[in-house]
């Protein structure tokens, strides 16, 4: 693992049954970086993601995350409690359906104080402040703190969501499709909501998305998979305006330009 | 004092969707470029001004070759940088003017172009202030400074583009056609700061179809010439 590296995947594979899903993936991820994983359905980006985040095991190799004070983890080998504990304080999960990590039944406010109160908040008031502040953060009328996230439109839960992972601070976040599923205007305001906060709290990301215009505009550098594979990784630029893998070029080519 | 040097660059294109043609573009060429000077490229259409132009800011990955820049005090090979440093080099040292500017949705002017400066630590407001006195004198009014630049047109999103590039007062700066959709007022606005900048020792390459900015900028041109497509 190279010197100040953030996460680390070294090596890994995972098959499920015939199906080779990951084929010896190395990544990097630096403090603060941006990284996009891309690449159409079915080639192992969200496989990847899902790995180096704990929730899946890998056959082969292993996921290695520092922390804060410099000690390094191999992910797969953690207690399931400390790997609970890390997801409640130094990562949070965006995913494309915000109800898998929303709570339904709790009230906004509750929602985004929720995590405040798994990492030890206890004073009322103090949690309704920042749960306050961070609805304004991701433009959400603060006026709707006790409202049900069922009144919410798609792209108000998935802010709700972001307002959410952010409030604890974390230094990585997980993203899986973070505009999926939403009208292009609503993608431009989560865009830009991303794109300002994270580089405002200087978290590093892992981005999984299968649009390169996304990646374009969030990302400091790119992995593009297929069948399993990274075949190629740079910068985002570097990728998407001079690719050199067939694959790269198909889907830069595939692109169509409004 | 040498800021930039390309030694022996290479850049060629290999078109996997077609077949794997190899189209060489750039062979084994030499550009040495001082502190303080402006170098014209020139040569026809689809010489490979453009692709040198990106090469040099490490947006093309160079087939061969170095590309040397003056980085905090040392040269650099930013053909063989990590994209990490490649960033670092951008932020502070090399700077560029596209043809085009890319728009950030939502983003609004003034940000777009004091970007850089918050980057780099500058308070937002302070930010803010300059760059709204650099749009101002490429005569881009204040009522458009909070509006993002999508809807500007032609020649007031280059300005906004050039105002991004001239803000960061990088040493070296790439400029890609940087008068070619601006008017005659803002033609002599763009002359004064290439000249300004060049007084402050800033190197600066640039693209230029219009004779009549290139020779009030240039004090020398780099042919460019077309490679045989039979390599």
């Amino acid at each position: 693992m190279s010197q100040g590296t953030l996460l680390s995947a070294r090596r890994v594979s995972l098959a499920f049954g015939t199906i080779h899903a990951l084929r010896e993936v190395e990544l990097d991820l630096w403090p603060g970086e941006v990284l996009a994983i891309v690449g159409e359905s079915g080639s192992g980006k969200t496989t990847l993601l899902n790995l180096v985040s704990g929730r899946l095991r890998p056959d082969a190799g292993a996921v290695w995350y520092r922390d804060p004070d410099g000690a390094l983890h191999d992910v797969h080998a953690m207690p399931d409690p400390a790997l609970r504990r890390l997801h409640r304080s130094d990562w949070g999960f965006v995913d494309q359906n915000p109800r898998e990590n929303l709570r339904m039944g709790v009230t906004a406010g509750g929602n985004v104080g929720e995590r405040l109160m798994a990492q030890g908040a206890r004073h009322y008031g103090s949690i309704r402040e920042a749960a306050i502040d961070w609805l304004e953060q991701v433009e959400i009328d603060p006026d709707r703190i006790d409202d049900f996230p069922r009144t919410f439109s798609g792209g108000m839960l998935q802010r709700l969501q972001i307002a959410r992972t952010l409030v604890t601070h974390p230094r990585l976040v997980f993203m899986d499709e973070p505009t999926g599923g939403l009208d292009v205007s609503v993608q431009a305001r989560l865009l830009d909501l991303i794109r300002t906060l994270v580089a405002r709290l200087d978290i590093a990301v892992m981005l999984v998305t299968h649009d390169v215009a996304v990646a374009r505009l969030l990302a400091h550098r790119i992995v593009v998979m297929q069948g399993g594979r990274v075949v190629e990784t740079g910068l985002t630029d570097q990728v998407l305006d001079d690719p050199q893998h067939a694959y790269t070029q198909l889907l830069v080519s595939s692109v169509l330009h409004a | 004092m040498i800021v930039l040097h390309a030694k022996n660059l290479s850049k060629g294109f290999t078109l996997h969707l077609q077949g794997g043609v190899h189209i060489p573009v750039l062979s084994e060429l030499d550009l040495q470029l001082r502190a303080g000077e402006c170098v014209a490229l020139s040569g026809p259409s689809g010489a490979g001004k453009t692709t040198l132009m990106r090469s040099l800011y490490g947006n093309y990955r160079a087939s061969g070759g170095r590309i040397l820049v003056r980085h905090r005090g040392e040269m650099l090979d930013l053909a063989a940088a990590d994209p990490r440093t490649i960033l670092a080099v951008r932020d502070e040292t090399l700077g560029y003017v596209s043809q085009f500017l890319r728009v950030v949705p939502r983003v609004a002017a003034v940000d777009v172009v004091s970007e850089v400066l918050v980057r780099r630590g500058t308070g937002v407001e302070e930010a803010r202030h300059r760059a709204a006195g650099l749009l101002q004198r490429l005569n881009i009014p204040q009522r458009l400074h909070g509006l993002p630049p999508a809807t500007f047109s032609g020649g007031e999103q280059q300005r906004v583009n050039l105002a991004r590039g001239f803000i960061g007062g990088h040493p070296i700066l790439l400029l890609d056609e940087p008068t070619a959709s601006l008017d005659a007022a803002n033609q002599t606005v763009v002359v004064e700061m290439v000249r300004e900048a060049k007084a402050r020792g800033t190197a600066i390459v640039a693209i230029c179809h219009d004779v009549e900015v290139r020779n009030a900028i240039a004090d020398r041109l780099f042919e460019v010439s077309p490679l045989q497509e039979a390599a």
